[in-house]
């Protein structure tokens, strides 16, 4: 189904990942994870501008594609003063949120990647893993276990 | 036709300012936030998302408020935000198939992989008015049970092993938008989805109904419906790669329908789907009923004199936000138009008057 996705090297990989966490992180814990780090300077190649994504659906959940509507999007691209180039992508209309995740994504291509991996990223990934296992736990518990009714006839 | 006229700017201003006042109430209770819109009228937002087609439940929360709870006003709104919100992408289609699902129940099988999960569901309450939320207290926590992590398949791709349900027909051709190009006839089915997604609930659920009751006969079974969270994913071009963008909540309704086959086809089901913004599941269910109904053509069933049956009559009528404009332009001042109209009424007694004493006289 679809176009084949392109094979990603294990950096690539990597970067997905935390670019798509940083894109449905908790605003408020990202700023205070980052907060409590040092600060690097950076120079910005894009400031953070609001935005519409399309978002398509599959007819019959399988199909080809249509248009369901759009969310809001920011997005920003900046460079540290050592020179590694970090994209935020935030679902939402927060630059501040934005601006943190293009910061983490630069981050974590230099020599500080280890300090925000423990720091950021994984209470992050914490985050997202709880709200998503309390949800199916609550789910689980409305699962219907029918039995048949036998016909009283006889 | 309206012809603008002049004057009134201070009577539009202290109605605004009353408007306002008005909104607000009686200032001795507490004013609504926005993040209680959002977290306590969580339908309303839902159903302003998916009609203004924008995912943003701050912003429809926020329009909420400032509509005082009209919601095809705070479309409206919705709407026009969007309009300035400049586009900086598509979405890979979303994999429904992935959804952490919340709710996710058949009407045709009752042993699904997966299981029946009712969900934060209205089903089953008797729809007694609750006067214990008339006062202040502690909701009950919801029972937990051992989590299901890993996806939960469509309930249709089982019946698609046996080759009893049509196919859906693959591609990735570029869908056609109509935010972006006028709604022209006919439509494809991608366009007619779109158009659906955003049409007035009330419009979708009354065509969708009709069919039910006999009005372009079908008879729908709800094969599946499923509520819950799915990723968003969009090709990053400074990236090279796709990335997670953000994840959206979804209802998604997929209806199956008895076909006696026909020259080419075997007897077989045909589908109809809706996928709707949070949780609107009445309206997702609308959608496949109607988006089943306006396929008639294509499937090669009978195609009847039906409201529903009628793609003109569906698509260019499921607008609220185009209807209203059309339908209350009419409260505006036409004074010019109705004078003209005035005079001609006149003219025509006149002549009927003069006819007749004509007619007298002889």
């Amino acid at each position: 189904m679809g176009k084949p996705e392109a094979v990603l090297s294990p950096e690539q990989e990597a970067r997905k990942a935390w670019m798509g966490l940083l894109a449905k992180s908790d605003a408020a814990l990202l700023a205070e994870r980052l907060g409590a780090l040092d600060q690097p300077k950076f120079e910005w190649l894009r400031r953070p501008e609001v935005g519409g994504v399309m978002v398509r659906g599959r007819m019959g959940g399988t199909g080809a594609p249509f248009n369901l509507g759009e969310m809001t999007v920011t997005r920003c691209s900046l460079r540290l003063a050592t020179g590694e180039v970090g994209h935020g992508y935030v679902q939402g209309r927060d630059k501040r949120q934005a601006e943190q995740a293009a910061l983490v994504d630069a981050l974590m291509q230099g020599p500080r990647a280890d300090e925000l991996r423990d720091a950021v990223l994984a209470p992050l990934e914490a985050a997202q893993a709880a709200t998503r296992t309390a949800r199916a736990a609550k789910a689980a518990a409305t699962k219907v276990d029918f039995f048949t009714m036998v016909r009283g006839e006889d | 036709m309206y012809v603008a006229v002049k004057g009134g700017e201070r009577a539009i201003d202290n109605a605004h300012a009353w408007l306002a006042e008005e909104r607000r109430g009686d200032v001795t209770v507490a004013e609504l936030t926005v993040p209680q819109i959002r977290e306590q009228l969580a339908l309303a937002v839902n159903r302003v998302m998916t009609e203004g087609s924008l995912y943003d439940p701050d912003l429809a929360a926020l329009a909420i408020k400032q509509s005082r709870g009209d919601l095809i006003e705070a479309i409206f709104l919705i709407r026009a935000y969007r309009t300035t919100l400049p586009r900086i992408g598509h979405s890979h289609p979303v994999e429904t198939d992935k959804m952490a699902c919340d709710r996710r129940v058949s009407a045709t099988f009752k042993d699904v992989p997966g299981g029946q999960v009712l969900g934060p569901t209205f089903d089953y309450t008797h729809r007694l008015l609750d006067f214990k939320l008339m006062a202040e207290g502690e909701v009950p926590k919801a029972a937990e049970a051992d989590p299901r992590l890993e996806p939960t398949p469509h309930v249709t791709s089982f019946l698609n092993k046996e080759g009893l349900i049509q196919t859906e027909a693959e591609g990735d051709e570029i869908p056609p938008d109509l935010t972006r190009e006028p709604l022209e006839l006919p439509a494809n089915r991608a366009l007619r989805l779109q158009a659906l997604t955003r049409g007035d609930e009330g419009f979708i659920l009354s065509m969708a109904y009709s069919t039910q009751r006999g009005y372009g006969n079908s008879h729908a079974f709800v094969g599946e419906l499923r509520i819950g969270k799915v990723a968003v994913e969009m090709d990053i071009p400074e990236l090279g790669f796709a990335i997670e963008i953000g994840e959206v909540e979804l209802t998604e309704c997929e209806t199956v329908n008895k076909f006696a086959g026909s020259k080419v086809e075997p007897p077989q089901f045909t589908r109809g789907y809706g996928l709707t913004f949070g949780q609107t599941e009445r309206k997702a269910i609308s959608m496949a009923l109607v988006d089943r109904s306006l396929r008639s053509k294509e499937l090669g069933v009978e195609v009847s004199n039906s409201p529903a049956h009628d793609e003109e009559f569906v698509l260019y009528h499921c607008d609220n936000i185009q209807a209203t404009g059309f339908l209350e332009h009419i409260k505006l001042p036409h004074y010019v138009d109705f004078q003209s109209e005035m005079e001609l009424v006149r003219k025509m007694r006149a002549e009927i008057a003069s006819a007749s004493a004509k007619e007298a006289a002889e």
